[in-house]
């Protein structure tokens, strides 16, 4: 890969134990190997101790596949999901103040209506709407209202989840009631795999 | 029972015969319910470093967990080399340290250093314990999970006030060892039939197959494939074998080097592929189709780009691997292996190249060989005939100066019936040489220390002379080294000298027979170089094989002058 080709966006849900210093654990692993973190969002999950990460790393595949098994090792790490080999819905929550005068207000408020995005903030001067959504909506909605003049966004970052019906978490992996009996990070299939994935270069 | 006493009972249920250590205000209460555990011996080094490497050579010796201690703030901080040092070689470790008590943790208190987070890049796991219900079941996974899978460090922090805390919990058992899971049957066909293809294999294997020994010698026996033995699993392979190629790198030997550069398939057992092993990634191993087997699924493909990925144990990878066993006549490859073989050079003229021979050629097989880091180290790599695992106690990895003398005397507590011989240079010696006290203290008597003086940092200076234009930037130590002979005698160890070819091998006899711990200075001439060797972010076919001339500099020996 050249340099000036953008490198490619992954997005990951690591599952991990809610102990004290997690997070530092799992972007210290990321800072110190050089992957740079683009997103990252962090909350609870239904399983008590379970902590749900969902972290956007830009990288080719090697240094994702290099970024997940390092974290696969860390004690902490219950389950990494790639979420490129699956199908997932992603959602990111962004509030966005624009500026506005008696010209542009209904024409910004119009561009807000039809992304269905919420007004949450009405200033004299300003509007600050709240958009949810993938990454291209969300593209095409600053986008639209760039010219208008953006004074402020803020993002919360991508979180993801897997599209079916079957559940992240496996139920063999926590027991309720005893948070200590997580089981060691995942099976040895997936891994497996993976390790099947090496390129092969020849 | 109180969470100091607990800790200790915890350990002696885990068979923990063997703590190195050093006491501290944080660490009071443990040290006092020592008192009352006289199971378990601690072992009082000189300075906490100390204690790590200790640690470290009785795990290296052994392959069971060694365990370190130290109070907080400095005293934790002091661990951390060590800690770095396990990490790297994937050394099985527990260490134990005292913190302020919890309501002064994140105030700046008196001694306290944030050692969880410094250390977190540096072990494998780490615990700061906040509730001494826990205390017992945390040492106890932090255990299973220094001895599990890939060995390395975990730290265990425990706050003043949790060690003094009423205890009323059970003391519990020792986890199973994990089973580790067999390599895919995929894997393994895939690796036999390149095997079977191949007109110039090699085997490169590595401190992860330590413990595979056995498994391994018959697979290269089984498949007729000659061996080579990174710096971290000399020993794994019988040195006495003729499929015996030596070490690979920096300093390999010419055989392992030009046979990795030649080779069309190298199979890669329990090793990471170092930068000091590969050379330049894109020159290794060109023509080679590489299966690499690890138990660390993250190293497979980290470094060099892999064929065939066996993810499992070595030994196992290796009795499949046997099985499967249909050696091609490769008499042609033979033939081009003595042929390089012949070419290893045995230092002829006077210098620490035969010094270092000489010493190493007076080990028997069971006798543990440590070395501290440098010029030294890689001539006792290099010359050392290794013929069991486990012999070889040195810093691989992180390249630590100051390890040998603590982890000759940790190795050599594991096995006080065998002789435990640390080779050092004059530098390295004196960055832990305050254990010659520890020596002293518990009257340990198989530790023989030698130190080869060439006055100098030798390797950096090595490197100044070819890198640097000889621009000798603060290197000499000939000035103001000690009397290394009064050193010793003031630490009451026996002490010998020899300064020419003559005087040594009478020197070495007194100094081994000695019924104590002894030390041997061995000074020799100031500027030899290690060779072979491949400049940094060279190929491995760009290997220098002997040492360069020196047009219009005096020679070693007329220097000496």
């Amino acid at each position: 890969m050249t340099p000036e080709q953008p490198t490619p966006d992954h997005l990951l849900s690591i599952l991990v134990r809610d102990e004290p210093r997690v997070l530092t654990r799992i972007t210290a692993l990321f800072g110190r190997r050089g992957y740079n973190i683009k997103s990252l969002s962090v909350g609870t999950t239904e399983h008590p101790g379970v902590s749900r990460m969902t972290i956007v790393v830009s990288g080719d595949r090697g240094v994702v596949e290099q970024a997940m098994r390092q974290l696969e090792k860390l004690h902490d790490v219950v389950k990494i999901i790639d979420h490129s080999l699956e199908k997932y819905v992603d959602r990111e929550l962004v509030l966005v103040k624009v500026a506005i005068n008696p010209e542009t207000r209904v024409e910004v408020r119009q561009i807000a209506e039809d992304f269905r995005s919420r007004i949450v903030d009405v200033g004299r001067h300003a509007l600050t709407f709240e958009v949810t959504g993938d990454e291209g909506k969300i593209t095409a909605f600053i986008e639209q209202l760039r010219p208008f003049g953006i004074l402020e966004t803020m993002r919360t970052g991508r979180i993801a989840l897997t599209r079916g019906s079957n559940a992240d978490i496996p139920a063999h992996v926590y027991h309720p009631g005893e948070t200590q009996t997580l089981q060691p990070v995942l099976s040895a299939e997936p891994r497996e795999e993976r390790a099947r994935e090496v390129p092969n270069l020849f | 029972m109180n969470g100091a006493k607990a800790l200790w009972a915890t350990l002696a249920n885990h068979g923990i015969s063997t703590v190195f250590g050093y006491p501290g205000g944080a660490i009071m209460p443990v040290y006092d319910a020592l008192t009352f555990y006289p199971e378990v011996r601690h072992v009082l080094t000189r300075h906490e470093q100390g204690a790590a490497h200790a640690a470290e050579g009785w795990a290296k010796a052994t392959g069971e967990l060694g365990v370190c201690m130290a109070t907080s703030g400095p005293g934790a901080t002091n661990l951390v080399t060590g800690l770095a040092d396990a990490m790297l070689d994937s050394v099985p470790l527990l260490a134990i340290t005292g913190n302020v008590a919890s309501h002064l943790m994140g105030t700046d208190a008196f001694q306290e250093a944030d050692i969880t987070g410094i250390t977190l890049p540096i072990t494998k796991h780490n615990y700061v314990v906040r509730d001494v219900a826990e205390l017992p079941r945390i040492v106890a996974e932090a255990i299973r999970i220094a001895r599990s899978g890939r060995p390395g460090p975990v730290l265990v922090d425990i706050p003043k006030d949790i060690q003094l805390a009423p205890y009323h919990g059970d003391i519990p058992a020792p986890h199973a060892r994990p089973e580790i899971p067999a390599p895919s049957p995929e894997s393994i066909e895939r690796a036999c039939e390149l095997l079977r293809g191949a007109k110039k294999p090699v085997m490169m294997v590595g401190g992860g197959s330590l413990d595979a020994a056995a498994e391994i010698t018959a697979l290269a026996r089984a498949w007729d494939i000659p061996v080579i033995t990174t710096l971290m699993g000399l020993g794994t392979f019988p040195a006495s074998d003729p499929l015996w190629l030596g070490m690979p790198g920096m300093h390999g030997s010419v055989a392992a080097n030009r046979a990795i550069s030649e080779a069309d398939v190298l199979l890669g057992l329990g090793l990471r592929f170092d930068d000091r092993v590969t050379g330049r990634v894109s020159g290794f191993a060109p023509h080679a189709a590489i299966i690499h087997v690890d138990l660390d699924a993250a190293e497979i493909g980290k470094i060099v780009r892999t064929h065939v990925p066996v993810r499992g144990d070595a030994a196992q990878a290796a009795r499949l691997l046997a099985e499967g066993a249909q050696p091609p006549a490769r008499a042609e490859w033979r033939a081009q292996l003595d042929a390089w073989k012949a070419r290893t050079e045995t230092p002829s003229h006077w210098g620490a190249g035969s010094a270092v021979k000489a010493v190493v050629d007076r080990l028997r097989p069971d006798d543990l060989l440590s070395s501290d880091v440098g010029q030294h180290q890689m001539l006792a790599a290099q010359l050392a005939r290794f013929e069991k695992p486990r012999r070889w106690i040195n810093s691989g990895g992180l390249g630590t100066m100051g390890f040998g003398l603590p982890a000759a005397i940790g190795a050599g507590m594991a096995e006080p019936g065998v002789r435990s011989v640390v080779i050092a240079g004059d530098g390295g010696f004196q960055m832990t040489a305050q254990e010659l006290a520890t020596l002293k203290m518990y009257d340990i008597r198989n530790v023989k220390i030698c130190i080869i003086n060439n006055s100098y940092l030798g390797m950096v200076r090595q490197w100044q002379e070819l890198f640097h234009e000889k621009r000798y930037s603060e290197v000499w130590l000939g000035d103001s080294n000690p009397d290394f002979v009064k050193l010793a005698d003031a630490y009451d160890v026996p002490a010998y000298r020899a300064s020419t070819a003559e005087e040594l091998p009478g020197a070495i006899d007194a100094w081994l027979a000695d019924p104590r711990s002894a030390l041997l200075e061995v000074v020799v001439p100031h500027e030899h170089g290690v060779f072979p060797m491949v400049p940094a972010g060279a190929a491995l076919s760009e290997m220098i094989e002997t040492e360069p001339a020196r047009p219009g500099a005096p020679t070693p020996e007329a220097s000496e002058a």
